[in-house]
């Protein structure tokens, strides 16, 4: 555990060192997108969003944090919440622990107190880097938990989605996590809370159709796949290739379902805005 | 009452003799007045509902409905509802709880649509604001799976009080077809994943998911459909009947409660400060 928490303040001191210039290294790194090649730490000057084509890779969930949360303010909520296998579907439990192992995450979300520009918020960010960000019961309860503890605190909550949908290894139990979570998210909000939806590439499936499309506020990052059934599947059913953009966050702005599209770099000042404005009497 | 592999009870669920929802309003309910259109942009059919009697009292019914012939089945869609669908049901449970009608629902669809207008309308919303709503209703909300409980297109009608399903019903987080697909690369090998899932009325049961299993006759409902019309009108009698005594507040409060628990073998959220 003691060791979990050193390797990821040592890797994200190390970005954050990246960012500031006070480290040099002449590693390349290959965007997934367009496949040109530019050097690592111009990735990290725009936050992992490749140079040349505007990409925005994905990211992991505490690396998120560190960058929109004021120094020094992340608090971890319910840390130590770890998974179930309701099904004991086979190979379930080794991969979970292999995958805990490898990315220091009990499953798919980390819940945090934190501030934007001195805004407090509860905040839960989705890593895809655990099965796709996909929301087993774990996932489902830390969601709710993080609506019921921001309402009884009286802040704002802010969720960063990023997820294939509902975890097949849970079965019928991860598809009961849409209506917790979106039942948890309608009672915050019938209760007076405030609820910014985040999206970032890929929210689908069962998260799109529950908590992710219920925000006050809907936001997303440039280029998110953002839809219900995933491409592959429509244009198996429907047998036509799909647009150029489809499911794009820019194509979910044109038909009305974004308020806005945000770069990564302006995560921090966009938050902090919209949680200044919904403060009381709309002053800090 | 497992007579019947898992594979075997998914071919019964989706045989298309089975009784479906227009069948069951047509057996249980008098005095039905179709409601259509989501009043935003669009029907569709493969959602049904409307307002009607129940041993004489309005509640407001809402389905999916597959179709009989393949006329049908088209403007169905085979019971996959577009977000046109969703808005008109939740259209309908809003109106259901104004005028203080419970709402009864039956659950029969191989999922949500997926197709490309369905996206562009926003599917993922709409089915969003489906659960979001019904899981605040405060009047008394029962759904009975019929036939096959596809994924997040299903559970989009059954955030219910009590949630009933016939005995070779299925309800699952994906077809069997789609989990292969998904976990295995190999959509073949569903009636493998028919296995695995437990989506057997009797597992779910067990799984705490369901409230009750309604019987069916020995060789299944498409057999003897009015033998299942009474098991389904008993059973909605019943549990209408102990929903009638809580008030619309403790209503919500349960269902709220209920689904907020689905979820094994987790610890209790900790009450001490982070």
């Amino acid at each position: 555990m003691n060791q979990t928490f050193s390797r990821r303040r040592d890797r994200l001191l190390t970005y954050r060192a990246m960012r500031e210039g006070n480290i040099t290294s002449s590693r390349r790194t290959k965007c997934a997108a367009c496949g040109e090649e530019s050097p690592r730490l111009e990735w990290e000057r725009k936050l992992q969003v490749c140079p040349k084509c505007g990409f925005h890779a994905p990211v992991g969930a505490y690396y998120r944090l560190s960058n929109i949360l004021d120094p020094g303010s992340f608090q971890e909520l319910e840390g130590n919440l770890s998974p179930a296998d309701p099904l004991a579907f086979p190979g379930y439990s080794a991969k979970l622990a292999g995958l805990e192992e490898e990315t220091g995450l009990k499953d798919a979300a980390v819940t945090a107190l934190g501030r934007v520009d001195g805004h407090k918020a509860v905040f839960s960010v989705l890593d895809s880097r655990f099965l796709m960000g996909s929301m087993g019961t774990a996932v489902g309860e830390k969601i709710a938990r993080a609506a019921e503890y921001a309402e009884k605190k009286k802040l704002p909550l802010v969720i960063f989605s990023a997820s294939g949908g509902a975890r097949m290894q849970e079965g019928i139990f991860s598809l009961m996590q849409m209506a917790k979570t979106a039942a948890a998210i309608q009672r915050f909000q019938s209760r007076g809370g405030l609820y910014l939806s985040c999206l970032t590439h890929p929210t689908t499936g069962g998260v799109t159709a529950s908590f992710a499309s219920l925000g006050d506020i809907m936001l997303a990052e440039p280029g998110a796949l953002i839809g219900f059934a995933g491409p592959r599947v429509i244009e198996q059913t429907i047998k036509e290739k799909l647009p150029e953009g489809f499911q794009r966050a820019e194509y979910l702005l044109d038909h009305g379902f974004l308020d806005r599209i945000v770069p990564r770099s302006e995560w921090r000042s966009v938050l902090a805005q919209l949680l200044a404005l919904h403060e009381k009497g709309g002053q800090p | 009452m497992s007579r019947y592999t898992p594979e075997e009870k998914v071919k019964l669920a989706r045989r298309p003799d089975r009784p479906g929802t227009a069948d069951f309003i047509g057996a249980l309910f008098t005095d039905f007045f179709e409601q259509r259109g989501d009043r935003l942009c669009g029907e569709d059919g493969s959602i049904l509902g409307g307002i009607a009697r129940f041993h004489g009292r309005p509640v407001t019914v809402i389905g999916h409905r597959k179709g009989k012939n393949l006329e049908e089945n088209l403007t169905c869609t085979f019971g996959m509802p577009s977000p046109e669908g969703y808005r008109k049901a939740q259209r309908l449970m809003r109106q259901a709880e104004k005028f203080g009608r419970p709402i009864i629902t039956f659950v029969d669809t191989p999922g949500a649509y997926p197709g490309k207008e369905a996206e562009e309308r926003g599917q993922g919303e709409a089915i969003a604001q489906c659960l979001a709503l019904m899981s605040a209703l405060e009047v008394p909300v029962i759904s009975v799976v019929t036939g096959e409980g596809g994924s997040g297109g299903a559970l989009a009608l059954a955030v219910a009080n009590r949630v009933l399903m016939l005995e070779h019903a299925v309800y699952s987080v994906l077809s069997p077809e789609g989990f292969a697909s998904i976990l295995w690369k190999d959509a073949s090998r569903a009636d493998e994943a028919c296995g695995v899932m437990k989506l057997t009325a009797q597992d779910l049961r067990r799984g705490g998911i369901v409230q009750g299993v309604l019987r069916e006759p020995e060789d299944g409902a498409h057999t003897n459909w009015a033998a299942v019309f009474r098991t389904v009108d008993a059973a909605l009698t019943k549990e209408l009947a102990a929903l009638d005594k809580l008030k619309g507040p403790a209503l919500a409060r349960q269902r709220y409660e209920m689904f907020r628990a689905m979820g094994q073998g987790l610890p209790p959220a900790r009450e001490e400060e982070p």
